[in-house]
């Protein structure tokens, strides 16, 4: 229905295309039973959207819920932030997991838009996020989710305008964001769209707030503007989402390893990267992955 | 080979590369490189192995003279790959993973963690298991603080600081022992409460142990606080102010001696904190000497805490009912200091096939956690202590992220040390005691 028109308005981003996963109201158990399998993958390419469209009312009840929202996106077009199909339980090899049950796949975690009210602050905080970005001339369509889960908010936004997100963050007085507690990553998972998130916490010491920010990337396209210029402290943490998940934070002032050492090929907290299995320099060694190691069998 | 009996020290190594003559100078030898002709500017590596950088912290400074015009701090060379390895094993397993991060204050990386399971599991530990799990934190606050100054005092010279610490220190670890099994990497706390509870008359050995650091900690005034030499050695070093501390998101004591009464505790109460009476001291010289400072207080005002959680304990479970979580384990510590209950492996085998079963399921396995995430912070001995943690509903993390205090504090060294003595620049790395375990995950 709205998918395939509107994800045509998104397509300033490049991730664009992978923008839309069908599900996104439900809860991740939902979502998964109705991406199939073909889903994912042809969403991938981004041009199935007659396939995308059969799904009933997943677009329409976001775009209710969002618009409610207040500072969420006129399109309303969001998009499960990961979802993946429930795979595969025993008898998996290969995977480095020694646990004896590797094999189980959960379907990826997507969370559900919140509606209003939120509860507690978070209400008049969002009408205060939404006035404060309106001023400095951020759209609206910036947020592209609000969820509220377990006592936290979360707001997925895009990537254009993170920086000046913060930044209004920072230095509104109705918000006074002093301190970025963390920059991380997450890897949803190979078979997800758009699988990289990279999290914002932000605390707000003048009014004893937490926030969280999360910006979905694909993993082909894997840029953010750096927020180091906002937040200084940002820099390490930054530094370390591209060590372990390879995205690039663009504007970032010395963007190199920092945890692993500077030769090191790849981004080890990726859920495609092994644990364990990498050769090593010891002495012409090479330390087999875990579950190569013994058998017991 | 040099001579020994030669009177002039062994010549410093030279190697000429495209970036300049670079010496390989090992003590002794400095007049070499005094005497060879360079630039004014030199740039000296220190560590990753060196006695006074806290750790395998490897810090580069460029020196003009002894002043430093820039310092810069690499690390990684601790990487272990926690938060991967945390991925592959069930959330109770992660405890055992994150206790090792920050090896000084394992109590707090337990705690942390655990407060954030539960808070996606959408369960609350019994009263007893928070009121074990503050008196355990404040415990280790305390050593992991005295650690500090033993450190930064022996970094500084001043060994009797060092044995000093490390003396109450092992009282700490001893106590640790006694109640936990182990005198670090506990693996005590579990998500949902404690792994067992305390063994018998624990509150007169905790009692002790008060009565012996009121007696001991002011001997630290008597030994650093008023003695001229550690005073010069600190004072007005490592100055950062609060806007320096914000920006770089500096936390914990190093946010306090900036004037800020900042402290998880107070701000947001975790694990029943509202209910104690204790003083959060502040600072407002913004140097390494009030950080010091600030550290002994904070100690006298973890006895206190210990004191009221000694008081506070009732009896009761230390674990969840919920048997999905809980694991059915009652553990007594055999000779060999590990060990299950032979009675109550013995009852799990003879009662029923579907509690074995189910006792089988929940170690091997482990327990689902709803989907979704969280971050949980608390205020350990070196600031904000987050965990995000993101479960995609499954029986191990998606993703465990920890928002390490000695990671993001490190940040502010050059802010510290740029522009004073190279001697200086060791006085700020012990007053932001960075633990490396920490900082490299």
């Amino acid at each position: 229905m709205t998918d395939s028109g509107e994800r045509k308005t998104t397509d300033g981003r490049p991730a664009g295309p992978a923008d839309d996963t069908p599900g996104t109201g439900g809860t991740s158990k939902e979502s998964a039973e109705r991406t199939g399998g073909p889903h994912s993958s042809a969403q991938e390419s981004g041009a199935d959207a007659a396939e995308t469209g059969m799904v009933p009312g997943s677009g329409g009840e976001v775009e209710q819920t969002t618009d409610q929202a207040g500072v969420t996106p006129e399109g309303g077009t969001r998009t499960a932030p990961a979802a993946r199909d429930r795979q595969g339980m025993f008898g998996v090899s290969g995977s480095g997991d020694t646990s004896g049950f590797g094999g189980l796949r959960l379907p990826g975690y997507a969370p559900a838009p919140a509606e209003r009210p939120y509860g507690g602050w978070f209400d008049e905080f969002a009408d205060d996020f939404a006035e404060a970005l309106l001023e400095r001339g951020i759209p609206r369509g910036a947020v592209e989710q609000v969820t509220v889960d377990r006592g936290e908010i979360t707001f997925y936004v895009q990537r254009e305008h993170i920086v000046e997100m913060c930044r209004t963050l920072r230095d509104d007085p109705a918000l006074r964001f002093e301190l970025c507690s963390s920059v991380s990553g997450v890897d949803y998972g190979a078979d997800v769209d758009r699988r990289l998130h990279v999290v914002y916490h932000l605390l707000s010491m003048t009014f004893r707030r937490r926030i969280r920010l999360e910006v979905v990337l694909d993993v082909d396209d894997a840029h953010v503007p750096s927020v180091v210029e906002v937040y200084p402290t940002a820099d390490w943490h930054e530094r370390e989402t591209w060590d372990m998940f390879g995205v690039i934070f663009d504007g970032h002032p010395a963007l190199t390893r920092i945890l692993m050492p500077d030769d090191w090929e790849g981004h080890p907290q990726r859920k495609d990267y092994p644990l364990g299995g990498i050769p090593v320099e010891y002495k012409g060694a090479e330390i087999p992955p875990p579950d190569e190691r013994r058998a017991y069998s | 080979m040099t001579d020994i009996r030669d009177d002039s020290p062994a010549p410093a190594e030279e190697r000429i590369t495209t970036e300049g003559p670079v010496y390989t100078v090992t003590g002794g030898d400095w007049d070499t490189l005094i005497d060879a002709e360079h630039e004014d500017r030199i740039v000296i590596n220190m560590g990753p192995q060196h006695p006074s950088t806290h750790g395998v912290l490897r810090l580069v400074l460029e020196l003009e003279g002894e002043t430093v015009q820039q310092a810069r701090s690499v690390i990684g060379y601790l990487h272990t790959g926690i938060e991967k390895n945390c991925e592959y094993r069930t959330w109770t397993q992660g405890v055992t993973f994150v206790t090792r991060m920050d090896y000084l204050a394992p109590i707090f990386n337990e705690t942390a963690y655990c407060l954030g399971v539960e808070k996606l599991l959408g369960v609350e530990a019994p009263r007893r298991a928070q009121v074990a799990r503050v008196l355990l934190m404040e415990l280790t606050r305390i050593g992991s603080h005295l650690v500090c100054l033993a450190t930064g005092g022996m970094e500084l010279g001043a060994l009797t600081g060092m044995t000093a610490g490390f003396r109450e220190r092992e009282e700490v670890l001893h106590l640790l022992e006694f109640l936990t099994g182990l005198r670090m990497n506990h693996a005590y706390v579990r998500p949902g409460g404690l792994a067992q509870d305390f063994p018998d008359g624990w509150a007169e050995k905790v009692t002790d142990f008060v009565k012996v650091m009121r007696s001991r900690l002011p001997d630290y005034d008597k030994l650093l606080t008023g003695q001229p030499i550690w005073r010069q050695r600190l004072e007005n070093v490592g100055y950062l102010p609060l806007d320096g501390c914000l920006a770089l998101g500096a936390t914990g004591p190093i946010l306090r001696s900036a004037g800020l009464p900042w402290d998880q505790r107070k701000v947001e109460p975790y694990c029943g904190y509202e209910e104690y009476d204790f003083e959060v001291p502040v600072a407002t010289e913004a140097d390494c000497y009030a950080r010091y400072r600030l550290r002994v207080a904070e100690m006298h005002e973890s006895l206190k805490i210990i004191e009221q959680a000694v008081a506070k304990m009732e009896p009761g479970p230390v674990m969840v009912a919920d048997r999905k979580i809980a694991w059915p384990a009652q553990l007594t510590v055999g000779a060999d200091g590990m060990g299950n209950s032979l009675e109550h492996v013995r009852k799990i085998m003879g009662q029923s096939m579907e509690s074995l079963i189910h006792h089988f399921k929940l170690v091997t396995e482990g327990f689902a956690v709803p989907a979704g995430q969280v971050y949980s912070a608390v205020e350990s001995p070196r600031g904000e202590l987050g965990y995000h943690l993101v479960s995609d509903g499954g029986t191990r993390p998606l993703r465990v992220h920890v928002r390490e205090p000695s990671f993001v504090n490190l940040q502010t060294m050059p802010a510290m040390s740029e522009g004073g003595m190279v001697a200086d620049v060791i006085a700020a790395v012990a007053s932001i005691d960075p633990v490396m375990g920490g900082v490299d995950r």
